[in-house]
């Protein structure tokens, strides 16, 4: 058993993770056959703080009404519950409240994006002229994307007749900014801020600078950032965001898009219907301003409410203090498992622009057969390519095995993660059954 | 135990051991599926002698990616159905997808599943069942691609 006595132990010193802990129902229980839960998947979906829960609970019970329609007094505090929440969702975000859409979730947000400049080709609007695209134009992915910010770019790409071009990957888990991908050619440039699989940060100022020197639409992935660091769009100065609210102790069925304002107000509608319009006549209808016009139909309401709760939680805690508190949780973790042999880690080894996602292989032992050790001792993490296909296979990784922190793990949980590794390894090699 | 109940010594053999493995001609389809939600892969070939239920499957040769229990599962597959006609390939088949599939509540008949019974505590684990499965379900594609006048499996469309 490695012991971690060496990471600093600065935990506790930026959050009181106890106190956390005991605003979070679902981390007291138990799984199979007892064993206390040891939740290592926040990057596929965090679990909610009974802030958030009473947030939602409360709105019902007592708001409860479809939002900017109707005159009455719930749909008065409904659409200020609402609206409220967009202010404080735009503000944690450094964005104006106008420049923040809310959709299902983030793969919603990036096909809005996607499906609004391919319908520029189609809209009437002289405004929405800046974002035609067609033959010989291109779009620019990288390798470390999620599917969701590349698929909807393959679609856009067969719709419009634009190229797909795609930054490659460093085998230290790093984007290769080779300058000859970014062209004139280059319309869009949709990336992650932070890889779901390697946790690589990547350098969002020099890739938006490269971009806005061919003037080029920057498409930010944001699903990674926004919840575990603190992320100001305009600071970055990217065009559009996507992030979504699960995965930061927000519900799920909300996704939240950035858009500067002055593209929102040019981007083409997605999806069209009620709350969008301006004015409808049978002949034809002119619609809202944004964010209404990207907001079609009754929207989600005690979500929007839930995910405003979950950015005052993460306010109270402070985003550079969870941002420390995953800094800690990594090194630990990148520690303790380098020290095993056979394992390799997949992605950044030190913490340099890195966050807390730590992805690796260990030899011999398949990410499901482990997944399915660890998961005996409790310990949920993710396995599989993890929505990054071509990431794995640029890694030569048919899958990987991927623990993801917050703000409620602790240094003990990283050492049960590192002696579950251990076990896996130690029940496949068992009874000389070495493979 | 459970993990032990699911992952027995003779799932581990086959996984460090498989039997069958290779892609082989003849052969009259091949066959690649995918866990998508994992990545792991399976390509199978079968040769088929004859025709309908009482086609005799005379080879069945696969390559595969995976954890050890897809694995594993091919492995025991290319056992239980080479040598064996369709029809009563596909009752084993039957049988094994059944008690995957089964939630733990379904009595393992070792007699017609043999081998396979070793599968019985996969059905514990509903995220595990597409892998005890991947391998079989691409042997019957594969011989529904093989052969028009193949039978349809039991309790299936």
């Amino acid at each position: 058993m490695t012991s971690l006595a060496s990471v600093p132990t600065t935990t506790g010193a930026t959050l009181d993770v106890e106190k956390i802990r005991a605003d979070f129902p679902i981390l007291s229980r138990t799984v199979r056959d007892g064993k206390p839960l040891i939740y290592l998947d926040s990057g596929a979906t965090s679990q909610r703080p009974r802030q958030v829960l009473d947030a939602e609970r409360h709105f019902l019970e007592t708001s409860n009404a479809a939002v900017h329609r109707g005159a009455h007094a719930l749909s008065e505090e409904a659409t200020d519950a609402y609206e409220s929440a967009r202010e404080r969702i735009a503000a944690f975000i450094g964005a104006d409240d106008g420049e923040v859409v809310f959709t299902k979730n983030a793969t919603e947000a990036l096909n809005l994006v996607a499906y609004g400049m391919s319908n520029a080709l189609t809209s009437d609007d002289p405004k929405a002229e800046r974002f035609r695209v067609g033959p010989g134009d291109e779009v620019v992915v990288t390798e470390m994307e999620h599917h969701a910010n590349l698929v909807p770019w393959q679609e856009f790409c067969r719709r419009t007749g634009a190229t797909l071009r795609w930054f490659g990957v460093t085998a230290d888990g790093r984007l290769d900014l080779d300058p000859s991908v970014i062209t004139e050619r280059t319309k869009i440039v949709a990336f992650t801020h932070q890889s779901n699989v390697l946790g690589t940060v990547t350098p969002v100022e020099q890739i938006v600078a490269m971009a806005k020197a061919v003037g080029a639409y920057t498409v930010l992935d944001a699903c990674q950032s926004v919840p575990h660091a603190p992320v100001d769009v305009h600071a970055l100065g990217v065009d559009f965001a996507a992030f979504s609210g699960h995965k930061m102790l927000g519900p799920s069925g909300i996704g939240v898009l950035y858009g500067r304002r002055e593209l929102l107000e040019a981007l083409p509608p997605f999806l069209t219907g009620g709350s969008m319009i301006e004015l409808v006549r049978t002949e034809r209808s002119t619609y809202a301003a944004p964010p209404a016009r990207f907001e079609a139909g009754v929207p989600m309401t005690s979500q929007a409410v839930g995910l405003g709760a979950a950015v005052d939680y993460l306010n109270a805690l402070g985003m550079e203090n969870v941002h420390a508190h995953e800094n800690t949780l990594t090194a630990a973790a990148l520690e303790g498992l380098q020290a095993v042999d056979g394992v390799t880690i997949i992605g950044p080894r030190n913490l340099e622009s890195r966050g807390g996602a730590v992805s690796f292989e260990i030899d011999g032992v398949h990410p499901h057969d482990a997944s399915q050790v660890l998961d005996d001792s409790g310990i949920a993490v993710r396995v599989g390519h993890h929505c990054a296909w071509p990431l794995h296979r640029a890694f030569g990784v048919q899958s990987s095995i991927r623990a993801s922190f917050y703000v409620y793990n602790t240094l003990d949980e990283v050492q049960a993660l590192v002696d579950g590794v251990r076990r896996a390894q130690d029940f496949f090699a068992r009874d000389g059954v070495s493979l | 135990m459970k993990l032990e109940s699911m992952y027995q010594e003779i799932i581990l053999d086959h996984y460090k051991n498989p039997h069958g493995r290779g892609l082989r001609e003849p052969y009259e389809a091949e066959v690649h599926h995918v866990n998508p939600t994992c990545g792991d892969e399976v390509t199978v070939r079968v040769h088929l002698e004859g025709s309908g239920a009482d086609a005799k499957v005379v080879d069945l040769s696969y390559d595969s990616l995976g954890c050890s229990i897809s694995q594993a599962a091919t492995s025991v597959a290319y056992d239980l159905v080479v040598g064996r006609t369709v029809g009563e390939a596909f009752e084993v088949l039957a049988a094994y997808q059944e008690m995957v599939q089964g939630r733990g509540k379904v009595e393992a008949d070792e007699d017609v599943l043999d081998d396979a019974v070793a599968f019985a505590g996969v059905a514990a684990y509903p995220a595990r069942v597409k892998c005890a499965l991947l391998g079989w379900l691409a042997f019957k594609d594969a011989v529904a691609q093989a052969d028009e006048n193949a039978p349809e499996l039991e309790g299936q469309r």
